[in-house]
């Protein structure tokens, strides 16, 4: 009722087409371009699939469980020629998150410290960092993973003239080998010992903190921590009766066997990989501690702290929302660079899986959609961690 | 609003066209004028472009012999580089209409890639090459190797089989390309580089001592190379197994690419006159021209011409017929009958 009086009153509603109603028309038109991207994709799916069984290829996921008959390099899970293909998948899928979480680390760590080298008062340490982060930064990548590989390999020496310290680690051409820790079941205690010296640091350090907060007074949280979360487990493993036996490296035949190895495409990956991103971090944690006005610096100096307590407590919290969003893009960068190990034969995902199970079998696009699956997740979980921690970081504004 | 209009016209058009018609390779190959061949990256004696960008070798010498055949002109050829990895994916896709790259034919490749191979150019085995400085004699005294080898290949699955089947161990160290595997070989990282016998040969001439590297006596594996097409097309399949019949026939009849002409106006042997075009069905049902097989041993010469050049007595090779020579003089190479 009275909405008919209403439009009857204002005569627009009623005279206006429902096409020309703006809400109505924007509606359509999202309706239309969704059914039209939806469309296209199942044209092209099915488009593709048809094809394929036109030309005889075999199409599904059957494949994952035939056996895959070739083997490995280097697995972190138990592999053998006599395992599935899906299992392949696993293989190098864990040996990409491995080099790419080692990648991370080593290049933060390194990107830090050249970072704030950079911006050293001490003429000689910061023309270094820039030299280091101008020459790494603009060599092409994949040159530096076969310069790393190849020099690696040249400079090491054959197993049998292996180098080696105290007979206990041995380096040659093939990796670095090392002692094998065996533990044995009482082994156990000493973990549980360390997780609860974590626990219990992690407690005492935030009661410390409020306690500091409420009074003023200092508690020693780093020595205490360190002695939780070194000396419990020491201490525990003292008494069990050293649970722990080595398994030594030997050279038997053509190369050692036993213990630890680390193979030379690992390292020369790895090597390359960080590097080179590191220089790109230096360069944005440059960036960040410069964003942080001397002001900052300089209130704090005047506020009697000393320079690492300043750095540590005034610049890095205030630059780290700046150094945060572009470091999360450095990150996704070395995930996906870590892909080029295959010219080096590290047996990444797209070595093992997008390479040879792809040739064996022939699968291509279910491969190549699996490998791309992956990628995507992996970047997704990366940004969504740091975007998090960026949350956390980011400067609370009162 | 007609921005939004003939977008969406314009898309719904680009689905529409998409349902593409294949026409049959053969007659795509003519319209465009040259053959686009897949061939391996680098390897000396099969595929491998001299100082001039001339590419040389017997996998090539097929891809001539089938453009001979098509356009009476060896030199319609375009080749496409391949590693071992990106080869079906490139014939699959039709990027290449056939890939002459040293491969081996085996029952998956031939039944679930949607390929299928049209002959045996060369018939291989998979062998080792070890340093002469590792003291070795038998593949048998491999256990505990580390072994370079090309991703992507039968090698992978056969060097598998054949620890497993001795009961011995191997470090399995897998590159993309030959040449990284011989510089992977060459600084130590392996004790044994192991691909197809011929193969081993040309790459033992990349080495940095040559001589100092030799090829073990143990054959592990039947590896009969051949030029592959797309399943599916048998006019163009046709083409591809009779280019390579006929530079069996002819040098089963005797006839070279010095002979030829003066074979083609003198001879009365009914077999040669058959090839030649001068008599019988000539090119018609291959829908080529009836000179087809003539143009093909003018061009590139007979099977043993090429073998000879390429990885034979004339080429630094130096790779005795073995199971390459024609069946009547003990070897596996036989071409159907031309009639």
């Amino acid at each position: 009722m009275s909405n008919e009086t209403k439009s009857a009153a204002a005569h627009t509603p009623s005279r206006t087409a429902i096409w020309n109603n703006p809400t109505f028309r924007s509606l359509v038109f999202q309706a239309i371009v969704l059914i039209s991207v939806a469309a296209f994709f199942v044209y092209i799916v099915n488009n593709t699939l048809t094809n394929m069984a036109q030309r005889g290829i075999s199409t599904g996921f059957g494949f994952l469980d035939l056996q895959a008959g070739f083997g490995i390099l280097m697995s972190l899970i138990e592999y053998d020629e006599t395992h599935t293909y899906g299992r392949t998948f696993f293989v190098g899928l864990l040996n990409t998150l491995l080099v790419s979480f080692l990648g991370i680390l080593c290049a933060t760590l390194l990107g830090f410290i050249i970072g704030i080298a950079r911006l050293s008062r001490n003429w000689l340490i910061a023309r270094i960092a820039a030299a280091y982060i101008e020459i790494f930064r603009n060599i092409p990548l994949l040159l530096q993973i076969l310069f790393w590989y190849f020099a690696v390999l040249s400079a090491l020496p054959s197993p049998r003239q292996s180098l080696s310290l105290l007979d206990l680690f041995f380096l040659n051409v093939r990796g670095l080998y090392l002692p094998a820790p065996q533990p044995e079941a009482a082994f156990t205690a000493v973990g549980v010992a360390f997780v609860l010296g974590i626990i219990t640091s992690f407690l005492i350090a935030r009661w410390a903190h409020k306690r500091q907060d409420l009074t003023g007074q200092q508690f020693p949280v780093l020595l205490t921590g360190l002695g939780l979360i070194i000396g419990l487990p020491v201490l525990v493993f003292a008494v069990t009766g050293f649970p722990l036996t080595w398994e030594m490296p030997a050279l038997q035949g053509f190369n050692f066997r036993g213990g630890l190895s680390v193979i030379p495409e690992l390292v020369a990956l790895l090597l390359a990989l960080s590097i080179y991103t590191a220089a790109f971090i230096a360069e944005i944690v440059r960036a960040g501690i410069l964003a942080v006005s001397h002001g900052q610096t300089e209130a704090s100096f005047a506020l009697g702290l000393r320079p690492t307590l300043t750095l540590r407590l005034v610049v890095i919290p205030q630059a780290l929302r700046v150094i945060i969003p572009p470091l999360t893009s450095q990150y996704l960068n070395l995930t996906k660079n870590s892909s080029l190990a295959t010219a080096v034969g590290y047996p990444d995902l797209v070595a093992v899986w997008a390479g040879t199970t792809l040739n064996q079998t022939g699968q291509a696009v279910e491969i190549i959609l699996m490998t791309m699956a992956v990628y995507l997740i992996i970047s997704l979980l990366i940004s969504t961690f740091m975007n998090w921690y960026n949350k956390k970081t980011a400067l609370v504004e009162r | 609003m007609k921005t939004l209009t003939s977008l969406a016209a314009s898309a719904s058009l680009l689905v529409l066209s998409m349902g593409v018609v294949y026409a049959g390779t053969l007659d795509t190959v003519k319209q465009r004028g040259h053959i686009q061949c897949g061939v391996n990256t680098g390897l000396p004696g099969f595929s491998f472009p001299d100082d001039k960008g001339k590419w040389n070798g017997l996998d090539v010498d097929v891809c001539r012999a089938i453009a001979a055949a098509v356009f009476g002109d060896a030199g319609k050829v375009k080749f496409t580089p391949l590693t071992a990895k990106e080869r079906f994916t490139a014939l699959q896709s039709g990027e290449i209409d056939v890939l002459s790259r040293n491969t081996t034919w085996t029952t998956t490749r031939d039944s679930s890639l949607g390929l299928n191979f049209a002959g045996v150019n060369y018939y291989d085995g998979q062998g080792f090459m070890v340093k002469k400085s590792l003291g070795v004699s038998s593949a048998k005294d491999l256990d505990g190797a580390s072994v370079c080898i090309q991703a992507g290949t039968t090698t992978e699955l056969n060097l598998a089989d054949y620890f497993r089947s001795n009961n011995m161990k191997y470090t399995p160290i897998t590159y993309d390309k030959a040449a990284e595997t011989v510089a992977g070989f060459d600084a130590g990282r392996c004790d044994v580089l192991t691909s197809d016998q011929s193969q081993l040969y040309a790459l033992r001439i990349q080495l940095k001592d040559p001589g100092g590297a030799f090829v073990l006596p143990e054959v592990i594996s039947k590896e009969p190379l051949g030029p592959v097409v797309r399943q599916g097309d048998d006019a163009w399949f046709n083409v591809v197994k009779w280019s390579l019949f006929a530079m069996l026939e002819a040098e089963d009849m005797g006839v070279n690419s010095k002979n030829v002409d003066d074979m083609k106006a003198n001879s009365k042997n009914p077999g040669v006159r058959r090839l030649l075009g001068l008599e019988g069905i000539g090119g018609k049902g291959l829908g080529l021209p009836n000179e087809w097989a003539y143009n093909i041993v003018k061009m590139v010469g007979n099977y043993a011409e090429a073998f000879d050049r390429n990885v034979g007595t004339g080429s630094k090779l130096n790779i005795s017929r073995g199971l390459n020579a024609l069946w009547k003089n003990g070897g596996l190479q036989y071409a159907p009958p031309f009639r």
